[in-house]
Protein backbone atom coordinates (compact mmCIF):
# COMPACT_ATOMS: atom_id res chain seq x y z
CA UNK A 1 0.00 0.00 0.00
CA UNK A 2 2.09 3.00 -1.17
CA UNK A 3 -0.54 5.53 -0.44
CA UNK A 4 -1.51 4.37 3.52
CA UNK A 5 2.58 3.89 3.72
CA UNK A 6 3.24 7.38 2.12
CA UNK A 7 0.66 8.84 4.59
CA UNK A 8 1.60 7.25 7.75
CA UNK A 9 5.53 8.16 6.97
CA UNK A 10 4.12 11.99 6.43
CA UNK A 11 2.31 11.96 9.49
CA UNK A 12 5.23 10.04 11.48
CA UNK A 13 7.51 12.47 10.20
CA UNK A 14 6.04 16.33 10.40
CA UNK A 15 2.93 15.93 13.13
CA UNK A 16 5.87 16.02 15.68
CA UNK A 17 6.60 19.31 14.70
CA UNK A 18 3.32 21.10 14.63
CA UNK A 19 3.97 23.10 17.83
CA UNK A 20 7.11 24.82 15.93
CA UNK A 21 4.71 25.10 12.43
CA UNK A 22 2.03 26.45 14.69
CA UNK A 23 4.20 28.80 17.14
CA UNK A 24 5.99 30.17 13.77
CA UNK A 25 2.42 30.87 12.08
CA UNK A 26 0.62 32.25 15.03
CA UNK A 27 3.86 34.80 15.15
CA UNK A 28 3.61 35.53 11.69
CA UNK A 29 0.14 35.84 11.42
CA UNK A 30 -0.95 37.11 15.11
CA UNK A 31 -4.33 35.47 15.71
CA UNK A 32 -4.89 31.93 16.11
CA UNK A 33 -7.54 31.13 13.57
CA UNK A 34 -5.46 31.99 11.19
CA UNK A 35 -2.23 30.47 11.87
CA UNK A 36 -4.37 27.27 12.39
CA UNK A 37 -4.94 27.88 8.80
CA UNK A 38 -1.85 28.13 7.63
CA UNK A 39 -0.54 25.34 9.24
CA UNK A 40 -3.39 22.94 7.80
CA UNK A 41 -2.71 24.72 4.23
CA UNK A 42 0.97 24.06 5.11
CA UNK A 43 0.93 19.98 5.85
CA UNK A 44 -1.52 19.58 3.08
CA UNK A 45 1.10 21.54 0.62
CA UNK A 46 4.03 19.41 2.40
CA UNK A 47 2.25 16.63 1.50
CA UNK A 48 1.22 17.11 -2.03
CA UNK A 49 5.49 17.82 -2.35
CA UNK A 50 6.61 14.77 0.31
CA UNK A 51 7.82 12.66 -2.57
CA UNK A 52 10.08 15.41 -3.40
CA UNK A 53 11.10 15.30 0.65
CA UNK A 54 14.92 13.88 0.37
CA UNK A 55 15.26 13.26 4.04
CA UNK A 56 16.79 16.13 6.03
CA UNK A 57 15.32 17.88 8.62
CA UNK A 58 11.66 17.42 8.60
CA UNK A 59 11.40 20.56 11.14
CA UNK A 60 13.00 22.86 8.38
CA UNK A 61 11.53 21.29 5.55
CA UNK A 62 7.95 21.86 7.67
CA UNK A 63 9.36 25.44 8.94
CA UNK A 64 9.74 26.94 5.15
CA UNK A 65 6.69 25.51 3.68
CA UNK A 66 4.71 27.69 7.01
CA UNK A 67 6.73 30.85 6.39
CA UNK A 68 6.06 30.88 2.91
CA UNK A 69 2.83 30.25 3.42
CA UNK A 70 2.50 33.15 5.88
CA UNK A 71 4.53 35.32 3.40
CA UNK A 72 2.04 34.67 0.58
CA UNK A 73 -0.97 34.90 2.73
CA UNK A 74 0.45 38.54 4.73
CA UNK A 75 1.14 39.86 1.24
CA UNK A 76 -2.32 39.47 0.48
CA UNK A 77 -3.31 40.63 3.98
CA UNK A 78 -1.39 43.46 4.53
CA UNK A 79 1.12 44.43 2.24
CA UNK A 80 2.25 47.66 4.17
CA UNK A 81 3.92 44.44 6.94
CA UNK A 82 6.46 44.34 4.79
CA UNK A 83 7.53 48.64 4.74
CA UNK A 84 10.52 48.01 7.37
CA UNK A 85 11.01 51.07 9.11
CA UNK A 86 14.40 50.85 9.62
CA UNK A 87 16.65 50.00 6.73
CA UNK A 88 18.96 46.93 8.20
CA UNK A 89 21.52 46.61 5.16
CA UNK A 90 22.59 50.33 5.41
CA UNK A 91 22.24 50.82 9.32
CA UNK A 92 25.48 48.13 10.35
CA UNK A 93 25.48 46.32 13.68
CA UNK A 94 28.82 48.40 15.05
CA UNK A 95 26.80 52.11 15.43
CA UNK A 96 25.79 50.68 18.34
CA UNK A 97 26.32 53.95 20.45
CA UNK A 98 22.98 54.15 22.50
CA UNK A 99 24.50 54.47 26.34
CA UNK A 100 23.95 51.42 27.85
CA UNK A 101 23.87 52.67 31.22
CA UNK A 102 20.12 53.40 30.61
CA UNK A 103 19.41 49.69 29.54
CA UNK A 104 18.61 47.83 32.86
CA UNK A 105 16.81 45.14 31.63
CA UNK A 106 17.28 42.51 34.06
CA UNK A 107 13.19 42.45 34.76
CA UNK A 108 11.21 42.52 31.70
CA UNK A 109 7.97 42.21 32.35
CA UNK A 110 5.89 39.27 30.08
CA UNK A 111 3.06 41.83 28.70
CA UNK A 112 5.40 44.25 27.46
CA UNK A 113 7.76 41.37 26.08
CA UNK A 114 5.43 39.84 23.80
CA UNK A 115 4.04 43.40 22.69
CA UNK A 116 7.40 44.43 21.52
CA UNK A 117 8.04 41.48 19.74
CA UNK A 118 4.22 41.73 18.16
CA UNK A 119 5.60 44.95 17.12
CA UNK A 120 8.51 44.10 16.01
CA UNK A 121 8.75 44.16 11.68
CA UNK A 122 8.01 40.81 10.42
CA UNK A 123 11.50 39.74 9.02
CA UNK A 124 13.08 40.43 12.52
CA UNK A 125 10.42 38.95 14.39
CA UNK A 126 10.66 35.90 12.19
CA UNK A 127 14.21 35.55 12.67
CA UNK A 128 14.21 36.02 16.57
CA UNK A 129 11.63 33.64 16.94
CA UNK A 130 13.21 30.90 15.30
CA UNK A 131 16.33 31.67 17.26
CA UNK A 132 14.68 32.26 20.62
CA UNK A 133 12.26 29.94 20.60
CA UNK A 134 12.61 27.19 18.40
CA UNK A 135 16.32 27.39 18.86
CA UNK A 136 17.13 26.85 15.38
CA UNK A 137 21.07 27.65 14.35
CA UNK A 138 21.70 30.62 12.20
CA UNK A 139 22.27 28.02 9.48
CA UNK A 140 18.70 26.72 9.10
CA UNK A 141 17.12 30.16 10.01
CA UNK A 142 19.29 31.06 7.00
CA UNK A 143 17.16 28.36 4.80
CA UNK A 144 14.03 28.58 6.41
CA UNK A 145 13.88 32.49 5.69
CA UNK A 146 15.59 32.61 2.09
CA UNK A 147 18.61 35.09 3.46
CA UNK A 148 22.45 34.81 3.72
CA UNK A 149 24.26 33.91 6.91
CA UNK A 150 25.26 36.93 7.46
CA UNK A 151 21.82 38.55 6.70
CA UNK A 152 20.17 36.32 9.79
CA UNK A 153 22.88 37.92 11.72
CA UNK A 154 22.38 41.54 11.12
CA UNK A 155 18.58 40.77 11.30
CA UNK A 156 19.04 39.07 14.94
CA UNK A 157 21.07 42.06 16.35
CA UNK A 158 18.97 44.52 14.55
CA UNK A 159 15.89 43.14 16.06
CA UNK A 160 17.52 42.62 19.46
CA UNK A 161 18.21 46.42 19.40
CA UNK A 162 14.76 47.30 18.27
CA UNK A 163 13.47 45.16 21.22
CA UNK A 164 15.61 46.39 23.17
CA UNK A 165 14.92 50.53 22.96
CA UNK A 166 10.96 49.74 23.21
CA UNK A 167 11.17 47.78 26.32
CA UNK A 168 13.40 50.68 27.51
CA UNK A 169 10.75 53.46 26.30
CA UNK A 170 7.69 51.70 27.65
CA UNK A 171 9.78 50.43 31.32
CA UNK A 172 7.88 53.33 33.13
CA UNK A 173 4.67 53.33 32.05
CA UNK A 174 2.02 51.37 34.28
CA UNK A 175 1.75 47.74 34.52
CA UNK B 1 40.11 42.84 18.60
CA UNK B 2 38.64 46.69 19.35
CA UNK B 3 35.27 47.68 20.22
CA UNK B 4 33.50 47.73 16.67
CA UNK B 5 34.57 44.22 15.65
CA UNK B 6 33.66 42.88 19.32
CA UNK B 7 30.42 44.50 18.85
CA UNK B 8 30.24 43.20 15.25
CA UNK B 9 30.80 39.97 16.85
CA UNK B 10 28.86 39.58 19.73
CA UNK B 11 25.13 38.26 18.77
CA UNK B 12 27.11 35.53 16.86
CA UNK B 13 29.02 35.33 19.90
CA UNK B 14 25.64 35.39 21.99
CA UNK B 15 24.01 32.53 19.92
CA UNK B 16 27.24 30.14 20.21
CA UNK B 17 27.52 30.92 16.37
CA UNK B 18 31.27 31.67 16.52
CA UNK B 19 34.21 29.51 15.50
CA UNK B 20 36.84 28.78 18.95
CA UNK B 21 39.13 31.53 17.45
CA UNK B 22 36.36 34.35 17.48
CA UNK B 23 35.06 32.59 20.86
CA UNK B 24 38.28 33.12 22.11
CA UNK B 25 38.88 36.79 21.24
CA UNK B 26 35.36 38.05 21.95
CA UNK B 27 35.93 36.65 25.38
CA UNK B 28 39.32 38.35 25.92
CA UNK B 29 37.59 41.07 24.79
CA UNK B 30 34.94 41.34 27.10
CA UNK B 31 37.22 40.99 30.30
CA UNK B 32 38.70 43.97 29.65
CA UNK B 33 36.00 46.22 28.35
CA UNK B 34 33.16 46.97 30.97
CA UNK B 35 31.38 49.16 27.70
CA UNK B 36 30.91 45.72 25.66
CA UNK B 37 30.46 43.59 28.46
CA UNK B 38 27.61 45.81 29.70
CA UNK B 39 26.19 45.28 26.07
CA UNK B 40 26.52 41.78 26.34
CA UNK B 41 24.63 41.67 29.55
CA UNK B 42 21.52 43.38 28.47
CA UNK B 43 21.36 41.21 25.17
CA UNK B 44 21.63 38.30 27.65
CA UNK B 45 19.55 39.17 29.58
CA UNK B 46 17.23 39.99 26.78
CA UNK B 47 17.32 36.56 25.17
CA UNK B 48 16.83 35.07 28.77
CA UNK B 49 13.36 37.07 28.72
CA UNK B 50 12.12 35.98 25.62
CA UNK B 51 13.15 31.76 26.22
CA UNK B 52 11.61 31.92 29.55
CA UNK B 53 8.65 34.16 29.37
CA UNK B 54 6.74 31.44 27.75
CA UNK B 55 5.66 33.24 24.17
CA UNK B 56 5.62 30.17 22.48
CA UNK B 57 2.34 29.10 21.23
CA UNK B 58 1.34 25.32 21.74
CA UNK B 59 -0.49 24.47 19.00
CA UNK B 60 -4.19 23.88 20.15
CA UNK B 61 -5.20 20.41 20.26
CA UNK B 62 -7.98 20.13 17.94
CA UNK B 63 -5.39 21.00 14.99
CA UNK B 64 -3.63 17.64 14.39
CA UNK B 65 -7.21 16.05 14.59
CA UNK B 66 -7.97 18.74 11.72
CA UNK B 67 -4.65 17.64 9.52
CA UNK B 68 -4.85 13.85 10.24
CA UNK B 69 -8.17 13.87 8.63
CA UNK B 70 -7.44 16.67 5.74
CA UNK B 71 -4.46 14.85 4.82
CA UNK B 72 -6.56 11.72 4.49
CA UNK B 73 -9.23 12.94 2.44
CA UNK B 74 -6.48 14.47 0.70
CA UNK B 75 -4.34 11.04 0.23
CA UNK B 76 -8.20 9.10 -0.88
CA UNK B 77 -9.02 12.22 -3.36
CA UNK B 78 -5.62 11.34 -5.17
CA UNK B 79 -5.79 7.83 -5.02
CA UNK B 80 -8.58 7.21 -6.61
CA UNK B 81 -7.62 10.26 -9.53
CA UNK B 82 -4.79 8.07 -9.88
CA UNK B 83 -6.41 4.63 -10.19
CA UNK B 84 -9.24 6.00 -12.25
CA UNK B 85 -6.90 7.70 -14.89
CA UNK B 86 -4.92 4.01 -14.52
CA UNK B 87 -7.68 2.26 -16.04
CA UNK B 88 -11.00 3.95 -16.83
CA UNK B 89 -12.92 2.03 -14.40
CA UNK B 90 -16.18 3.09 -13.32
CA UNK B 91 -16.28 5.17 -10.01
CA UNK B 92 -18.39 2.28 -7.85
CA UNK B 93 -15.13 -0.66 -9.18
CA UNK B 94 -12.46 2.31 -7.95
CA UNK B 95 -13.95 2.53 -4.69
CA UNK B 96 -14.68 -1.67 -4.25
CA UNK B 97 -11.14 -2.19 -5.42
CA UNK B 98 -9.42 0.62 -2.88
CA UNK B 99 -12.05 -1.21 0.11
CA UNK B 100 -10.49 -4.69 -0.95
CA UNK B 101 -6.59 -2.74 -1.11
CA UNK B 102 -7.42 -0.98 2.40
CA UNK B 103 -8.65 -4.03 4.16
CA UNK B 104 -5.43 -5.67 2.46
CA UNK B 105 -3.38 -3.03 3.64
CA UNK B 106 -4.38 -3.91 7.35
CA UNK B 107 -3.83 -7.31 7.62
CA UNK B 108 -0.31 -7.00 5.55
CA UNK B 109 0.57 -3.81 7.30
CA UNK B 110 1.69 -6.09 10.44
CA UNK B 111 3.86 -7.40 10.94
CA UNK B 112 6.14 -5.66 9.23
CA UNK B 113 8.21 -7.13 6.36
CA UNK B 114 11.74 -6.43 8.52
CA UNK B 115 11.39 -10.08 9.90
CA UNK B 116 12.40 -9.05 13.44
CA UNK B 117 10.23 -10.26 15.74
CA UNK B 118 11.73 -8.98 18.73
CA UNK B 119 9.18 -8.58 22.05
CA UNK B 120 9.21 -4.70 21.54
CA UNK B 121 8.13 -5.14 17.48
CA UNK B 122 5.28 -7.16 19.31
CA UNK B 123 4.51 -4.61 21.78
CA UNK B 124 4.60 -1.77 19.15
CA UNK B 125 2.53 -3.82 16.51
CA UNK B 126 -0.13 -4.67 19.28
CA UNK B 127 0.27 -1.27 20.02
CA UNK B 128 -0.36 0.16 16.05
CA UNK B 129 -2.91 -2.40 15.34
CA UNK B 130 -5.01 -1.41 18.31
CA UNK B 131 -5.22 1.73 17.28
CA UNK B 132 -5.58 0.94 13.02
CA UNK B 133 -8.49 -1.74 13.67
CA UNK B 134 -10.71 0.63 15.52
CA UNK B 135 -10.67 -1.88 18.59
CA UNK B 136 -8.83 0.01 21.04
CA UNK B 137 -11.12 -1.15 24.31
CA UNK B 138 -12.61 -4.78 25.21
CA UNK B 139 -14.74 -2.45 28.09
CA UNK B 140 -15.04 1.09 28.00
CA UNK B 141 -14.79 2.79 30.94
CA UNK B 142 -13.26 5.69 33.13
CA UNK B 143 -13.44 4.21 35.84
CA UNK B 144 -11.03 1.68 37.57
CA UNK B 145 -13.29 -0.24 39.81
CA UNK B 146 -15.29 -0.89 36.69
CA UNK B 147 -11.68 -2.09 34.45
CA UNK B 148 -10.15 -4.26 36.97
CA UNK B 149 -12.35 -6.63 38.11
CA UNK B 150 -13.23 -6.62 34.07
CA UNK B 151 -9.73 -8.94 34.24
CA UNK B 152 -11.22 -11.51 36.74
CA UNK B 153 -11.13 -15.07 35.05
CA UNK B 154 -9.71 -13.38 32.04
CA UNK B 155 -6.19 -13.64 33.18
CA UNK B 156 -4.71 -15.40 35.89
CA UNK B 157 -3.48 -12.41 37.53
CA UNK B 158 -4.41 -9.33 38.60
CA UNK B 159 -3.40 -6.16 36.75
CA UNK B 160 -2.89 -2.71 38.71
CA UNK B 161 -5.55 -0.31 37.37
CA UNK B 162 -4.39 3.52 38.31
CA UNK B 163 -6.69 6.67 37.63
CA UNK B 164 -4.47 9.16 36.80
CA UNK B 165 -7.16 11.77 35.83
CA UNK B 166 -6.24 14.01 38.33
CA UNK B 167 -2.69 14.02 36.86
CA UNK B 168 -4.07 14.49 32.96
CA UNK B 169 -4.36 10.81 31.81
CA UNK B 170 -7.48 9.71 31.22
CA UNK B 171 -8.40 6.37 31.73
CA UNK B 172 -10.31 5.22 28.18
CA UNK B 173 -10.63 1.41 29.49
CA UNK B 174 -9.02 -2.21 29.15
CA UNK B 175 -8.58 -5.16 26.28
CA UNK B 176 -7.33 -8.40 26.35
CA UNK B 177 -4.28 -9.04 24.51
CA UNK B 178 -1.61 -11.55 23.48
CA UNK B 179 1.94 -11.12 23.58
CA UNK B 180 5.18 -12.95 25.00
CA UNK B 181 3.13 -16.18 24.51
CA UNK B 182 0.25 -15.46 26.75
CA UNK B 183 -2.79 -13.59 27.69
CA UNK B 184 -1.98 -9.75 28.36
CA UNK B 185 -3.82 -6.73 30.12
CA UNK B 186 -3.57 -3.64 27.77
CA UNK B 187 -4.92 -0.71 29.96
CA UNK B 188 -5.64 2.57 27.57
CA UNK B 189 -5.11 5.95 28.67
CA UNK B 190 -5.23 9.26 26.70
CA UNK B 191 -3.13 12.10 26.86
CA UNK B 192 -4.50 15.16 24.66
CA UNK B 193 -5.38 12.89 21.09
CA UNK B 194 -2.68 10.72 21.72
CA UNK B 195 -3.44 7.31 22.99
CA UNK B 196 -1.39 5.45 25.43
CA UNK B 197 -1.31 1.23 25.97
CA UNK B 198 0.16 0.26 29.24
CA UNK B 199 0.55 -3.71 28.75
CA UNK B 200 0.90 -5.83 31.75
CA UNK B 201 1.55 -9.43 32.68
CA UNK B 202 3.50 -11.70 35.13
CA UNK B 203 6.97 -12.02 34.73
CA UNK B 204 9.37 -14.45 36.49
CA UNK B 205 12.40 -12.20 35.90
CA UNK B 206 13.07 -9.11 37.89
CA UNK B 207 14.88 -6.15 36.12
CA UNK B 208 14.16 -3.94 38.90
CA UNK B 209 12.96 0.01 38.12
CA UNK B 210 14.93 0.18 35.24
CA UNK B 211 13.17 1.84 32.30
CA UNK B 212 14.00 0.64 28.75
CA UNK B 213 13.46 3.28 25.76
CA UNK B 214 13.06 2.67 22.23
CA UNK B 215 11.72 5.04 19.23
CA UNK B 216 10.93 3.06 16.62
CA UNK B 217 8.95 4.49 14.11
CA UNK B 218 8.18 7.89 16.34
CA UNK B 219 6.59 5.94 18.74
CA UNK B 220 7.60 5.23 22.48
CA UNK B 221 8.06 1.89 24.68
CA UNK B 222 8.71 2.33 28.10
CA UNK B 223 9.83 -0.94 29.58
CA UNK B 224 10.05 -2.62 33.38
CA UNK B 225 9.30 -4.75 35.55
CA UNK B 226 7.93 -4.12 39.72
CA UNK B 227 6.34 -7.11 42.10
CA UNK B 228 6.33 -9.97 39.73
CA UNK B 229 4.95 -7.99 36.94
CA UNK B 230 6.58 -7.41 33.27
CA UNK B 231 5.25 -3.28 31.82
CA UNK B 232 5.00 -1.72 28.83
CA UNK B 233 3.91 1.58 28.23
CA UNK B 234 3.61 2.31 24.15
CA UNK B 235 2.78 5.75 22.75
CA UNK B 236 3.70 8.20 20.39
CA UNK B 237 3.09 10.93 22.89
CA UNK B 238 7.02 13.10 23.38
CA UNK B 239 9.42 10.86 25.36
CA UNK B 240 8.94 13.10 28.67
CA UNK B 241 5.08 13.38 29.20
CA UNK B 242 5.80 9.09 28.90
CA UNK B 243 8.26 9.34 31.34
CA UNK B 244 6.02 10.86 33.55
CA UNK B 245 2.98 8.68 32.83
CA UNK B 246 5.46 5.55 33.93
CA UNK B 247 6.65 7.32 36.90
CA UNK B 248 2.97 8.00 38.21
CA UNK B 249 2.08 4.59 37.42
CA UNK B 250 5.21 2.93 39.34
CA UNK B 251 4.72 4.96 42.16
CA UNK B 252 0.93 3.71 42.53
CA UNK B 253 2.08 0.12 41.69
ZN1 LIG C 1 34.73 47.06 23.83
Amino acid sequence: MQERNQRVRFEQLILPHLDAAYNLARWLTHNDQDAQDMVQESCLRAFRFFQGFRGGDSRTWLLTIVRNTCYTWLQQQRANEFTVPFQEELHDVECDTENPETLHLRHIDQQKLRTALETLPVEFREAIILRELEELPYREISVITHVPLGTVMSRLARGRKWLQRYLAAHMNEEE
Amino acid sequence: MDCTEARRLLHAYLDAELDMADTLAVEQHLQTCPACLEIYNNYQALQTAIKTNSLYFQAPEMLQKRIRTSVRKANQAAFVARVTSWSGLSVAAVLIFALLLSLWGFTRFWPNSSGGNSLAQEVLASHVRSLMANHLVDVPSSNQHTVKPWFNGKLDFSPPVVDLTAQGFTLIGGRLDYLDNQPVAALVYKRREHIINLFIWPSAQNIGSETDTNTPQGYHLLHWTKSGLTYWAASDLNLNELQQFVRLIQDST
